[in-house]
């Protein structure tokens, strides 16, 4: 499987990174390189093996549902770009 | 007395317990060696007052009579991938340019409350992702070493590039790493210093910059063995912000080191000897050989038969976790925002991390977006998972036949700037000898072995069984007192 511009450019968009014609000119072989060399994975013989999940045999544990944390509104809010009024503050989204 | 600057951490915990020196006096040492080491890169955020106060404190507890606990008044380097508390924290990359967590990681905590202290924030390859140290945003780290009449500039190997070139400097006397694929044990061998990467699951990732959730491991960088023991006894421990955090008690691996080797055998595997590993990479590998039969060890021949597809499972699985885990940098609640004039919510998206990652972290994302993608998710991701567990079976086939295996860390000696970064792949075989013990979660370490005829160090690499980190430090110190490697590279900056 290789990929063509179009591809790319889709690829792109559902990484939400714009990328200008000319990058994307570079990106198709790039791409492909890297593609190319690791579908040498189809090689292997993997009917009746399960895919690992999960490295190290591991349980994932529950706790109580109850609040551990919380009261950090400004501190959550530290780093953010643009906040107001005590929430993170983004474009205009709904007209 | 040695001075100060040669000394590792059980050096400094001995000299400061008997007085020889008090640990401000350790802390203004290195201080000081790091402000004058500018021309390697190293270290993006120098924090002498952190290193100084935790300082203060093992000179308040020795005068107290207090026992100074495991790493007090060790300044060490942070790589910047941790995040810690009111201090620049980037990952190495633009798009977290001026990011200060509000809280610590918890390996950073369990080590500053062992008693060490923070020289400052090691510069990485951005994201963790590189071999090379060339894809920080802040510029490349310099490797203090060069060949033999030779005035190029060489790389420290990455990610954990800026950890290895300090260590290796005496800019500190140990540092945090972290391994996905081999980001502590390269650069360790290019630099002639010892890094340790644990099982899975031993270190909490609370607070590490994440990259590939599965395979993020980090472990300590220092001078020797008995130091990696010591620090990576700090810096492990059960959490329970980890989900993949194991619940076990920390070993007493420094008090059980023990480099008598009887009644252990040694893996050799016979897939490990490929096209194009340097004759001299070779050579280091049989008198490890050697090395470890002199230390009472019975070497026997393996078969990792998957080996050879471990680099491209990993290069489909470490980039689809990087495509997910990186999705959070949105310019929303932290780092950069790039928002065109006019722009609505996922122009500001695209534009943000178009401007604020660095090519290779691009790359890698798109290539985890295309396999995750519908229609190439199964021929992609699932089969690289099903290689991955194949690769994990091969190693568990092997421990019926020994204990630990020896192999070279790297396929060469460390390279220049920009002789491998046109390449991708070129680059990613780096990690050829690393990354099958990363894909199976388990132990394993860099030894400084060899020096080439060009004067540039050599690693040598064991890997053991999940959890059995014991016998990987103690074939590990069998190879060190037998290598007697003192080479050290000379000052030119």
């Amino acid at each position: 499987m290789s990929v063509d511009k179009e591809t790319v450019q889709k690829i792109a968009n559902l990484s939400r990174i714009a990328i200008t014609d000319e990058e994307c000119e570079h990106l198709v072989p790039e791409l492909n390189q890297i593609l190319g060399w690791v579908e040498q994975l189809g090689e292997v013989d993997c009917s009746d093996v399960e895919p690992m999940t999960a490295v190290i045999p591991n349980k994932l544990r529950l706790r109580d549902d109850e609040v551990t944390d919380g009261d950090k509104r400004d501190k959550v809010l530290a780093n953010a770009p643009v906040a107001e009024h005590g929430f993170f503050a983004v474009p205009k989204v709904i007209e | 007395m040695a001075d100060i600057q040669d000394l590792g951490i059980a050096g400094i915990r001995g000299g400061i317990d008997n007085g020889e020196f008090t640990a401000v006096e350790v802390a203004e040492t290195f201080i000081e060696r790091v402000s004058a080491a500018k021309p390697l890169n190293a270290f993006l955020v120098e924090t002498p007052d952190h290193a100084l106060n935790a300082a203060k404190a093992a000179d308040e507890a020795k005068a107290k009579g207090e026992t100074l606990s495991k790493m007090a008044g060790v300044p060490i380097g942070m790589k910047d991938l941790f995040c810690t508390e009111g201090v620049l924290t980037t990952a190495a990359s633009g798009i977290l340019d001026g990011f200060t967590p509000q809280y610590e990681s918890t390996v950073s905590a369990n080590l500053f409350a062992a008693g060490a202290g923070m020289l400052g924030k090691l510069n990485m390859d951005q994201f963790a992702m590189g071999s090379s140290n060339e894809t920080s945003a802040f510029g490349n780290v310099i490797s203090p070493w060069r060949a033999k009449d030779s005035n190029k500039d060489l790389v420290a190997g990455g990610s954990s590039g800026g950890s290895s070139a300090a260590v290796s400097v005496q800019l500190c006397p140990a540092a945090t790493g972290t391994d996905t694929g081999g980001s502590i044990r390269q650069p360790a061998a290019f630099t002639g210093i010892t890094g340790f990467k644990p099982t899975y699951g031993r270190c909490s990732r609370w607070g590490v910059i994440a990259f590939a959730s599965s395979l993020d491991q980090a472990g300590p960088m220092a001078k020797d063995v008995r130091d990696c023991a010591t620090m990576l006894e700090s810096m492990a421990g059960f959490d329970s912000k980890d989900s993949t955090s194991l619940d076990l008690p920390v070993p007493e691996w420094e008090a059980q080191l023990d480099s008598n080797l009887a009644g252990k055998r040694v893996g050799i595997p016979k897939e490990y000897t490929m096209d194009g590993i340097d004759e001299q990479i070779l050579k280091s590998w049989e008198q490890g050989k050697v090395w470890l039969k002199d230390a009472g060890a019975e070497i026997v021949d393996i078969s990792l038969p998957h080996t050879k597809y471990a680099l491209p499972a990993y290069y489909i699985i470490a980039p689809a976790e990087a495509s997910s885990n990186l999705a959070r940098y949105d310019g929303v609640r932290y780092g950069q925002r790039d928002l065109p004039d006019g722009a609505g919510l996922q122009d500001m998206y695209a534009a943000t991390r178009e401007a604020g990652f660095g090519d290779e972290v691009k790359r890698r994302i798109m290539i985890g977006t295309y396999v995750l993608s519908a229609g190439y998710y199964d021929a992609y991701f699932t089969q690289a998972q099903k290689v991955r567990t194949l690769i994990a079976q091969d190693f568990e086939n092997a421990w019926s036949q020994c204990d630990v295996i020896l192999a070279p860390t790297t396929p060469t000696a460390a390279f220049s700037p920009g002789e491998q970064s046109d390449n991708p792949i070129a680059m990613y075989l780096n990690d050829v000898f690393a990354v099958p013990a990363s894909l199976a979660g388990l132990p394993a370490m860099s030894v400084p072995a060899a020096v080439t005829e060009e004067g540039l160090p050599l690693g040598l690499q064991i890997i053991g069984k999940a959890l059995d980190e014991q016998s990987v430090f103690n074939a590990g110190l069998a190879l060190e007192e037998r290598a007697g490697f003192v080479a050290k590279p000379e000052q030119w900056w």
